[in-house]
């Protein structure tokens, strides 16, 4: 009940958190180094909570984050349910790499999450994406662990301090 | 030894995940395509946008904080440095601008007696641009009015600089433009030196603009100022878009691509102008429904544009317009003089 609690309070909230540091206005020559923070906290979610966070909450965190975006209704909601498969394929393997090694792997979903967003781009007719377009995934590198402790120790905070 | 324990028993889950994800992926994709084609979703869509809007406004609140605190603790003599300057344009503003009244009056005596012609006398108000980062592909900004102050799909935005974007998406309270820069976007204009007519399409970084089909025997250089034709009754006619940085044959050799700076400042932030056609003296007349302004009409309209401004080459012209009212057409920079 405790555990069911927590969680339903903090999916949103960090869904929230990713979509506004989402929208966070930066420079131009930083813009594209932004990483893709909707990924990282579903990757993190799909990884804690798989009984709660599985494809269909993907695709929903998907169409809320291409309302933000302002993308076509759909393209977040393909990117995420399509990283939420392969979280879950790995889930088992994931779970229990160390830390460094889980960064690597999440890198490598979110390079993968830019070549679907750059097929679905072309599809659309936009042309192929600049160079600077690959570099977002390099910044959720290092990010990924604190975000991981960020969350853990929040998480394991709001459970003591319940009765 | 913890995995292959498991594996067998996760095996039939992923076959139904696979199955899961394929109904997922159908689903994603039939939503893409109708919303792309623009029906009931994309009206649905705009709907579930106002929902939206309470997240953009808070998104875009550390940096008005940070506007907020610089005006707020900026020093006194930078202020009145500042204040001096502004002064100092805004008189040099309203000098042109009253020169400009009495060509505006003149060009509107020569339309009357052309006839036929009706000259528009445009209107524009200011909205303030959202500080926030929408998708970076695309190239799009939102800004803070809405239906509710009257701005509509297809009104054209423009800054201190030249065109800017059009609107795109209204809600009440907002309104989504499509920045000039934007892959999807094309804009109708002619050479300001030449009278070529053109078409420029936006390359999605903010700092280009491309003219990937003009024939070789068309007479452009690198250093001409393009403005909007007015072809097409999409944009208003006039207004700078940009200037011819490079030329290049394009890869069939058949064409001359051109590249274009912006002439309107795109880093997204500050004010920006909203256009209104308005009817002139009360007669019924809207603005124009896309392609329905006819290209011989357009085509006198320019020739006459192009003899007023010969009439007053040596008159330098507001790049902004600087009151809320001011009279079609914004003469080109350049003189457009052979043109005719």
């Amino acid at each position: 009940m405790n555990r069911a609690n927590a969680g339903f309070f903090w999916l949103p909230l960090s869904v929230l958190l990713a979509v506004l540091l989402g929208l966070l206005p930066l420079p131009d020559a930083v813009a594209p180094l932004r990483p893709y923070f909707l990924g990282l906290v579903l990757v993190y979610w799909l990884l804690e909570t798989p009984d709660r966070v599985g494809m269909g909450a993907a695709f929903v965190i998907g169409l809320i984050g291409d309302l933000t975006f302002g993308t076509l209704i759909g393209e977040h909601a393909l990117r995420l349910t399509i990283l939420a498969f392969i979280v879950q394929r790995f889930r088992a393997r994931l779970r229990f790499f160390p830390l460094w090694q889980q960064s690597l792997a999440v890198f490598a979903l979110l390079m993968n999450d830019r070549v679907i967003a750059a097929i679905v781009r072309m599809v659309l007719g936009e042309g192929a994406p600049r160079w600077t377009y690959w570099l977002s995934p390099l910044l959720a590198l290092p990010l990924w662990p604190w975000l991981v402790v960020l969350f853990d120790t929040l998480r394991m905070r709001a459970r003591e301090r319940r009765p | 030894m913890a995995y292959s324990g498991s594996s067998t028993p996760r095996y039939g889950d992923n076959s139904g995940g696979t199955l899961r994800l394929l109904v997922y992926v159908a689903l994603a994709i039939a939503l893409m395509v109708s919303d792309h084609r623009g029906g009931v979703l994309t009206r649905i869509r705009q709907g579930a946008t106002i929902a939206v809007e309470p997240v953009w406004w808070l998104a875009s609140l550390p940096a008005r904080f940070i506007a907020f605190s610089e005006s707020a603790f900026s020093n006194q003599t930078r202020l009145h440095h500042e204040n001096v300057d502004l002064q100092q344009q805004l008189l040099l503003a309203r000098a042109r601008v009253q020169r400009l009244q009495s060509l505006a009056q003149e060009n509107e005596n020569l339309r009357e007696l052309l006839g036929g012609t009706r000259g528009y006398r445009l209107a524009v108000q200011l909205a303030g641009v959202l500080d926030i980062d929408l998708d970076p592909v695309q190239q799009r900004i939102v800004l803070d009015v809405g239906s509710s102050q009257g701005v509509h799909v297809n009104q054209v935005v423009i800054d201190a600089g030249g065109v800017l974007g059009q609107v795109i998406a209204v809600t009440p309270t907002r309104a989504t433009a499509l920045l000039i820069t934007d892959p999807d976007a094309a804009v109708p204009v002619q050479a300001a030196r030449s009278g070529l007519r053109l078409i420029v399409y936006g390359t999605g970084r903010s700092d280009q603009l491309t003219v990937p089909n003009i024939p070789q025997s068309g007479d452009i250089k690198v250093g001409d100022e393009l403005i909007t034709s007015g072809i097409g009754g999409r944009f208003p006619a006039g207004f700078p878009v940009g200037r011819v940085t490079a030329l290049s044959p394009d890869a069939s050799h058949a064409f001359v691509a051109a590249s274009v700076t912006p002439a309107a400042r795109l880093d997204r932030s500050g004010s920006v102008l909203l256009v209104w056609d308005l009817p002139d003296d009360g007669t019924p007349t809207g603005p124009p429904a896309p392609g329905d302004l006819p290209t011989r009409r357009a085509a006198a309209a320019l020739a006459l544009r192009a003899s007023a401004s010969r009439a007053h080459a040596a008159t330098p012209v507001a790049p902004a317009p600087a009151q809320s009212q001011l009279q079609q057409p914004r003469q080109p920079q350049q003189p457009a003089g052979s043109h005719r």
